[in-house]
């Protein structure tokens, strides 16, 4: 992983980098993916890969509405808000 | 004051019963230890309030006759789990301050047991961490200490506090979560019982979510039985848990004394792993002398993709992390950081509220799902997966447990932990296993390393084996006979 | 603006080149609560007031699926005809935007739930023509943003959030934006059909994203740049003839259509480029842990299949073939729910099978009636004349009680009054004349008064036979039996 992709990774993820610390991030996760790649000594052509550790039957929901208005519970943490609506800076697009 | 913290469960439900004491008696005792034991950083939030009404509620029941199997019991919660109008920040800078408006489901089954809830503990952050380090509010204390020596050791983690406070007599019982061996590997180091079930036996709603197909609650407790207890009550399918098992619950408890006799135990070759200490190899022999006497029969086995459990594991549990962790971003609760558009307030709030341990582990998660690494990586370490599990399915046809140290070192001083990432992970090389094919798995406390640092010792079972597993735990129990070291 | 003259524009606009145009749209799934939570669908309620702990993607939430948005998709899937996956995936779509609370979007990439169909429609010619679906996934619908309220803040609004989508992949089998339009159309008349999607435009139950290109003829896919959200069909017209215009222009420069997402700007006729970032478009999608593969059993898909209401194709086909009805009034008898059900309840009213009648009541719902609804712009449901009404007007013909022409002012009449045709025809004193005898006795006196004409008409000026006619009719305050007018009238003329 190159310098370059640890900061383009880090837009993706939407966390703020300064660039002092960008070598060593990119030394460590370097570090961790070649040994990740120890993964490939596993022969595995025909193997399908995992969806889910057990195979059971999932709950599933019946069409009712079960949760009324919960305006105030789910405003109740937010940073900025205003008209039962959650305030951000502008969206551009 | 009687030090009500040394009577066991059973002598605290026998003692409600008779009416020796009050359960608001016990719970100051409770309160007046965890002031004593504060130094540790075992708690992160104490609820002392909250502690005497409930103990007032389950005294009040007592008098009526109408006990609930946990009344009067005091637990501590890692502050994983949600906990209504109750601050939950999974130790990280990004929930400070949260208060849930709704509880998880297993710790609402502790209340409803009548459960006592001392407090919120200490953790790792967002669970990502084998140390209790990566905590946004300090490290934990080990209780254990060593004669002479005047180095403090690490309490092993995620779950580093609920072990903490259970080892320090701060709690009877905790509730943990287990990924990678967050359970299991502090159990271990601070010389307590762990357990981490069958994937989907307990449910996952409201405990903030790490890697959702590797997560697992579970009890921290001093013994076996108050393990199986505490697991009998927290298990149970949960209709808001997709995940969930959907599969009547066994009678733990009362399938604990059935006889070992003609159990079958595996001893798996590639557990002794590189670095295993000789004195956790003496132990392991210890342990499957102990099972035979007691009527077992163990018999060598092989696992041979092992070690490709732990790379998997940093693949898979990174990359559903980044995504779990896409939801922290400022815009309806916890922390938010300033920026002039919203991208911006995005990268700010993330860089301040997470850590360096979940930044790195959020940025790889990421890698390895984007475009052109996909199948690489992640679909590359699913296969992998499905190979381990196929591979446990194939031992247990012929065994019923497997026999194996918990972690292959002892807990370690600060100061004097791995530097580098990978041989940190090393510390989960076996308990990972468990967790990457949803076997259940229990750490007990079996002897002492030379220097005298708690070792555990780990029964693994098949998928929905957690009644075999908890039976053959308190076996190895049994015979150890482990008395807790000096310590606070 | 008539067919032939929109084939005209896009013509023009098109030119040598061959449009090559996608559909992937947007159908909001009927159902009382989310795909993944318990809250409520409504439309139009207040801010943030149908959000589960589920939707506001709070700490420890975990998505449960309702069971009844997977029958919906199956449903839909069976009524284009398609292959329904008995075993599917939900997936993560990562991407980070203030209404989209997870950081994800869930969805199904890798394995959708229903595989691949078709939708047929007419195309300008009106040959019938198959355009293929390649696919068609649940998904979750986003939170709403609201921009006016502040100059530097956007607001957030997470009703919407969470509800069931099902996104339908057309291949890019279209050629002109008409194509485009009867897909729209008869898709939107399917799910309504169904009563899996209101197909509600407006209110953007049902939006589309158009992928377009241009090629010459017989060479390689060009380009394709994607128009998102047109939310309606008239906008879909304009936004697809702008684009043409557009993407000729740069290819005849010699330059290249950039691959991009634009949007249609209503109020101008143009589309836009949307601001996008180079990497913004890695959504990282992998299999939703939290929820385990949907495995169906034969079985449901089976019971669903046996409750499916009439299809409007079959519907179109019974209409031709046991009716009699031209097959393309039958196609606008089934072009909307409501239009057939109309005309279905009229059918039961008129109470018969006989194709004259039937022929007849189509083509008086087609000319007559839809003609008054067009010119006041109402929609069939707005009808003053009831079907009843119409089939009874159309069975006072058919019995010959009135005739044609007359029944056209009984209509009127009925279309101003709301009133009964059988009462206004007794008031009005409308009845036919079909007494021979009153007939031969009116025609008998203009024969008298008009001896010349007689006599020229018997001399071979057939044409004269309207004169005599007109004549009968006038007289006859048009009340005459036509067919017996003419019986009789060419009996007398020619002395027979």
């Amino acid at each position: 992983m190159d310098a370059q992709t640890v900061a383009k990774v880090a837009r993706l993820a939407r966390i703020h980098l300064d660039d002092k610390d960008l070598p060593i991030l990119q030394e460590r996760l370097t570090g961790i993916l070649k040994w990740v790649s120890m993964l490939d000594e596993v022969e595995t052509t025909n193997v399908e890969p995992m969806f889910s550790v057990h195979l059971e039957t999932s709950p599933v929901r019946e069409d009712v509405v079960t949760s009324a208005s919960m305006v105030n519970d789910i405003l109740a943490n937010a940073p900025e808000k205003e008209l039962d609506m959650f305030v951000v800076p502008k969206m551009v697009g | 004051m009687t030090d009500f913290t040394t009577l066991s469960l059973t002598d605290l439900k026998n003692g409600y019963e008779k009416k020796d004491f009050t359960c608001r008696e016990v719970v100051t005792s409770y309160l007046a230890r965890m002031e004593a034991t504060k130094a540790l950083n075992a708690y992160v939030l104490e609820t002392p309030d909250i502690a005497l009404a409930a103990a007032d509620r389950s005294d009040a029941r007592i008098q009526k006759q109408e006990a609930l199997s946990l009344d009067g019991i005091p637990v501590a919660v890692k502050d994983l789990f949600c906990t209504k109008d109750v601050p939950t920040t999974a130790c990280s800078k990004m929930l400070e301050g949260y208060k849930p408006k709704y509880e998880s489901t297993v710790t609402q089954k502790l209340w409803d047991a009548g459960a006592v809830m001392l407090g919120k503990t200490n953790m790792d952050e967002f669970a990502m961490g084998s140390t209790n380090m990566t905590s946004a509010f300090g490290p934990v204390i080990n209780p254990v200490t060593l004669p002479g020596d005047a180095r403090r050791f690490v309490p092993g983690g995620s779950s580093g506090g609920s072990a903490a406070a259970v080892a320090a007599r701060a709690a009877l019982m905790a509730t943990g979560s287990d990924t990678g061996g967050s359970i299991r590997q502090p159990a271990a180091f601070c010389g307590i019982v762990g357990m981490k079930p069958t994937y989907g036996l307990c449910s996952r709603y409201g405990m903030v979510a790490f890697a959702s197909s590797l997560d697992q609650a579970g009890p921290l407790t001093r013994t076996v039985a108050d393990a199986a207890l505490m697991l009998q009550i927290t298990a149970g399918h949960d209709p808001k848990d997709a995940t969930s098992l959907n599969r009547p619950v066994p009678d733990f408890v009362g399938e604990l004394s059935a006889p070992l006799k003609g159990l079958r135990v595996g001893i798996p070759h590639e557990y002794q792993v590189e670095g295993l200490g000789a004195d956790i190899v003496a132990l392991w022999e210890k342990g499957r002398a102990w099972l035979v006497e007691q009527g077992a029969t163990c018999v060598e086995v092989s696992l041979p993709h092992t070690k490709y459990a732990l790379p998997a594991y940093y693949v898979l549990a990174p990359a559903e992390a980044s995504s779990n962790l896409a939801r922290y971003d400022g815009v309806r609760y916890g922390l938010r950081v300033e920026g002039a558009t919203l991208d911006e307030m995005y990268e700010n709030t993330r860089a301040e509220g997470f850590g360096d341990e979940v930044t790195r582990r959020v940025l790889m998660g990421t890698y390895v799902l984007s475009a052109g690494f996909y199948d690489a990586y992640y679909r590359k370490a699913q296969r992998v997966r499905r190979v381990i599990s196929d591979e446990f399915r194939g031992v247990f046809e012929n065994v019923d447990v497997i026999l194996a140290p918990t972690t292959p070192t002892p807990s370690f001083a600060f100061g004097e932990e791995p530097k580098d990432p990978i041989s940190m992970y090393m510390n989960d090389v076996l308990t990972v296993p468990a967790n990457i094919a949803g076997l259940p798995a229990i750490s007990v406390p079996a002897g002492l390393s030379k220097e005298g640092l708690p070792l555990g010792l780990q029964i693994i079972g098949p998928a929905f084996g957690d009644s075999v597993v908890l039976r053959a735990g308190l076996a190895v129990e049994r015979a150890a006979n482990f008395v807790f070291p000096q310590g606070e | 603006m008539s067919a032939n003259t929109f084939s005209a524009a896009h013509m023009n606009a098109a030119g040598p080149w061959e449009v090559v145009i996608g559909l992937e749209v947007h159908a909001q799934v009927v159902s009382e609560s989310k795909l993944f939570s318990g809250a409520s669908t409504q439309f139009g309620a207040l801010p943030n007031s149908q959000v589960s702990l589920v939707d506001a993607a709070l700490p420890g939430m975990l998505p449960v699926v309702n069971m009844f948005c997977v029958e919906q998709a199956v449903r839909t899937g069976l009524g284009l005809g398609a292959q329904i996956n008995l075993f599917s995936v939900f997936d993560r779509k990562n991407y980070f935007y203030a209404d989209l609370p997870q950081g994800y979007q869930i969805s199904q990439l890798y394995h959708p739930i229903v595989g691949e169909g078709h939708l047929d429609i007419e195309d300008t010619n009106s040959n019938p023509k198959r355009v293929g679906i390649e696919r068609l996934h649940l998904e979750q619908d986003a939170g709403k943003s609201i921009h006016d309220q502040h100059p530097a803040k956007s607001h957030i609004d997470l009703n919407r959030s969470g509800i069931a989508l099902m996104e339908i992949v057309s291949r890019p089998d279209m050629r002109c934006a008409e194509e485009a339009q009867a897909y729209v159309k008869k898709l939107r008349a399917l799910l309504r059909c169904l009563g899996t999607c209101d197909g509600n435009m407006e209110q953007g139950s049902m939006r589309a994203d158009i992928n377009i290109s241009l090629r010459k003829p017989g060479q390689e896919l060009g380009t394709r740049a994607e128009i998102k959200n047109v939310n309606s069909v008239r906008f879909m017209g304009q936004a697809i003839l702008y684009e043409i215009s557009r993407q000729r222009e740069i290819l005849e420069d010699g330059g290249q259509v950039v691959q991009e997402t634009r949007l249609f700007d209503a109020a101008k006729g143009v589309t836009r480029s949307m601001r996008s970032k180079e990497d913004a478009h890695d959504y990282r999608y992998f299999p939703d842990p939290d929820l385990p593969p949907l495995v169906l059993t034969q079985a449901f898909v089976d019971d669903i299949a046996k409750g499916l209401p009439e299809l409007p194709d079959a519907k179109k086909n019974r209409f031709v073939e046991s009716l009699g009805i031209a097959p393309y009034d039958a196609g606008v008898l089934t072009s909307e729910g409501e239009i057939s059900d109309f005309f279905e309840a009229a059918l039961a009213a008129l109470g018969t099978q006989d194709a004259t009648a039937c022929k007849m009541l189509a083509n008086w719902t087609i000319t007559e009636l839809f003609g008054a609804l067009n010119r006041e712009s109402l929609e069939i449901g707005a009808s003053r004349v009831s079907p009843e009404a119409l089939a009874e007007l159309v069975g006072l013909i058919t019995k010959d009680v009135i005739s044609g022409k007359i029944a056209k002012d009984v209509f009127a009449i009925m279309w101003e009054t709301g009133g009964s045709p059988s009462k206004i025809v007794e008031e009005k004193g409308l009845q036919q004349v079909s007494d021979p005898s009153a007939i031969e006795g009116v025609i008998e006196a203009i024969m008298e008064a008009n001896p010349q004409m007689v006599a020229d008409y018997r001399s071979g000026k057939d044409k004269l036979f309207g004169f005599f006619v007109g004549q009968v009719m006038k007289q006859m305050a048009g009340k005459a039996n036509p067919a017996l007018v003419n019986e009789v009238l060419l009996s007398k003329l020619n002395n027979i």
